[in-house]
């Protein structure tokens, strides 16, 4: 037996169609029924598993989401307090020399020198200090350039100066030609008028202040003007000058279009639709946005994790789900089929008997009936002999006698058929009895030997006299016999042989052999043929039941049958039943 | 010896009877078990053959009141039927003879039976 055999479902292979009327027959759709109960099975627990999964699923990314743009927002919060207080303690500079030197001080450039060089022991990103007069002409200079009588009046950090009264410039570079931010604040004299103090700013502490951010693998953190171009230098986005041309600047810049100085972080895609994650906000008093891009698939990254055993964990308990349901689902419906199988084997063996029972009880009633009227015949013919040989008058007719004789004759001949069928309708009730077996074998014959003599069969009879008597259920040994040699009659063709040969080999047993030489049976035929409903000859009024009730019957009276068939050469049935059942059964 | 002969078919039971006497055996019949009643209360009988089913009184039960009067008297069954009912039912001393009887067969069971 194959491994395919022993896992395949024998509802599967089953010939239940056979075990059913056609009304009932959706009842024993065992496919279906296993169909049906491992679908819903199935759908009631990986519903539930998938719903929670997936909510699972949702809940935990959220979570992670949610902490991504906590930490950015924290990143770029710091981030943004450390630039805002560079500008803010810068701006505060200027304005405490604005308000402690007066405009005469201011212009003088002994004392110009003396507080730029004051200032630059604070910090070091002042480059130089000017003074511009109301005209936008710089009256004095303290720095490393010559730029005294410069005029920039026209420029536009002049007259926004002018007008807010404090003003940081973009990253420029001017007249000096280095990348510079400018710082102008207006200070009022007392005679009403009015003049600007004017330092410039090296961004590269900002750069270095940004460098040491700690941002995570490909990040980026940057300043950018709301136009968006780079007022510091960028990993990924560009030199100092460059614009920002990703279209997340365009989202962040509408969203920071009225100026206010709430931290944002928003998802995004960049050029190559990589998923973003953006943190800006803008600084205080400066043009400038502070801002950081990060890889979302980096900061999810412990998120990727969890989310690929969350979906190990699925696959593994769906795999599992269904092979417990698949498991379950077949072996229950195969004990349901095997079950089913076994009640209309009993509902039809039942039925066998009963039919039996009928038949016998109808032979034994016509019998009974045929019987009375027979025995009026015999007597009366009786009589007329009696009168033929009793009275001188008729005794020399010897043809009156011999017709006579015949009439009798016949008489015991259907006397002989009616106690046969008397006998045999007895014995369908069980009991335990000795008997003869060849008398048994000889009665079964003498109920086929028409049909023997009508196709020609030659039956031979090997019964030796010293064959013990079986103690058992004579009923059944006849049936079991009748079976046996209905199914060789139905195996040969017509002058065919069967044969039945009696030993007694072992103390306990007594062997009955029946051998025919029809057509055989074939092996693949032979591993079903004792199976209920399996018939080779279904067409022409077999029901399968015949060698199916056979082995049931040989099972009940504790016997053992054994076949062996050739195709071609014939069938031989050999069965060892036990001389004393009683026995057998203790 | 006398025999009363017994069986709803009249027909059988007479030509039992005649060709009963063709073998030096007197025999009676009847057709029911009132008829063999009352004829057993004129004749005397030794054996009594009985037909198992009958109309009103069966064989059974007729050999019970013929028993219970004549103490002496033997039985012998015929049956058409020969189920083990009938056998079940009559006492196991009881002979059974299945119909159709051959007349000879009833000749000896009935000598066989006269001479216990």
């Amino acid at each position: 037996m194959s491994l395919k055999d022993i896992i395949k479902p024998k509802f599967l292979s089953g010939n239940d169609r056979d075990a059913c009327t056609c009304a009932t027959r959706h009842l024993f759709n065992f496919s279906r029924m296993w169909g049906i109960a491992v679908f819903l099975t199935l759908l009631v627990a990986l519903v539930p598993l998938i719903s929670m999964t997936l909510i699972h699923y949702k809940m935990t990314q959220d979570a992670v989401e949610s902490e991504v743009h906590n930490h950015t927002m924290l990143l770029v919060n710091n981030t943004w307090r450390s630039v805002s207080r560079f500008f803010d303690e810068r701006k505060n500079e200027l304005e405490l020399v604005a308000n402690d030197y007066t405009y005469e001080d201011l212009i003088n450039p002994n004392k110009l020198a003396n507080i730029l060089i004051n200032i630059r022991k604070s910090h070091d990103a002042f480059i130089d200090l000017g003074v511009i007069n109301s005209s936008g002409i710089q009256v004095n200079y303290a720095g490393p350039y010559t730029l005294i009588d410069k005029d920039y009046s026209s420029q536009e950090s002049f007259q926004n100066a002018l007008k807010h009264g404090f003003y940081i410039s973009d990253l420029i570079l001017g007249f000096r030609d280095i990348p510079h931010v400018v710082f102008l604040m207006r200070c009022a004299m007392a005679d009403g008028s009015f003049s600007l103090l004017r330092a410039t700013l090296d961004i590269k502490p900002i750069n270095e202040m940004l460098a040491e951010v700690d941002i995570r693998g490909s990040g980026d953190v940057f300043l950018v003007n709301n136009k968006g171009v780079l007022q510091t230098s960028s990993r990924y986005h560009g030199d100092i000058f460059d614009k920002v041309s990703q279209p997340f600047f365009d989202k962040v810049s509408q969203s920071l279009s009225d100026y206010s100085f709430e931290i944002q972080v928003v998802d995004c895609k960049n050029f190559k639709g990589e998923m973003i994650v953006v943190g800006y906000g803008n600084i205080p008093d400066t043009p400038f946005i502070l801002m950081t891009v990060q890889q979302k698939t980096e900061l999810m990254d412990r998120w990727q994790k969890t989310r690929v055993r969350l979906f190990w964990f699925l696959l593994v308990s769906i795999t599992l789900i269904i092979m417990v349901v698949l498991g379950m689902g077949t072996y229950l419906v195969n004990k349901i089929y095997i079950a089913d199988n076994a009640r209309v084997r009993s509902l039809h063996k039942a039925e066998y008997s009963n039919r039996l029972a009928s038949i016998g009880r109808l032979a034994a009633g016509v019998a009974h009936e045929i019987n009375n009227p027979l025995a009026i015949i015999n007597e009366k013919a009786g009589l007329i002999k009696d009168m033929f040989t009793y009275q001188d008058m008729y005794s020399k007719d010897k043809k009156l006698i011999a017709l006579v004789d015949s009439i009798i004759s016949s008489v015991e001949r259907c006397g002989t058929i009616t106690k046969r069928l008397l006998g045999f309708a007895r014995h369908m009730e069980p009991s335990i009895q000795s008997m003869n077996l060849r008398e048994v074998i000889e009665e079964v014959l003498s109920f086929m030997e028409k049909e023997a003599e009508y196709r020609s069969f030659t039956i031979e009879l090997d019964i030796p006299d010293d064959i013990p008597e079986i103690k058992s259920d004579r009923g059944k040994v006849q049936q079991i016999f009748l079976n046996l040699v209905n199914n060789s009659f139905a195996a040969m063709q017509d002058g065919g042989r069967l044969s039945i040969v009696v030993r007694h080999e072992d103390k306990d047993y007594v062997s009955a052999t029946v051998t025919d030489n029809g057509c055989g049976i074939s092996d693949t035929d032979m591993k079903h043929i004792f199976e209920p409903f399996f018939s080779t000859k279904l067409k022409k009024g077999g029901t399968g039941l015949g060698l199916s009730i056979t082995c049931d019957l040989v099972q009940e009276i504790g016997a053992k049958i054994n076949l062996q068939s050739v195709v071609g050469c014939g069938t031989s049935f050999k069965i060892d039943l036990p001389i004393n059942l009683d026995k057998e059964r203790k | 010896m006398r025999l009363l002969l017994v069986d709803d078919e009249g027909e059988l039971v007479s030509t039992i009877a005649e060709r009963l006497s063709f073998r030096g055996i007197d025999a009676d019949w009847a057709v029911s078990g009132e008829e063999a009643l009352a004829k057993a209360e004129t004749e005397h009988y030794d054996i009594a053959v009985l037909d198992v089913k009958m109309p009103k009184i069966s064989g059974i039960q007729l050999k019970g009141m013929l028993e219970g009067k004549y103490p002496d008297m033997k039985f012998i069954f015929m049956t058409g039927h020969g189920s083990e009912d009938d056998f079940i039912a009559g006492s196991a001393k009881d002979l059974y003879l299945v119909k159709p009887i051959a007349i000879d067969t009833l000749v000896s069971k009935v000598e066989e039976i006269f001479k216990t």
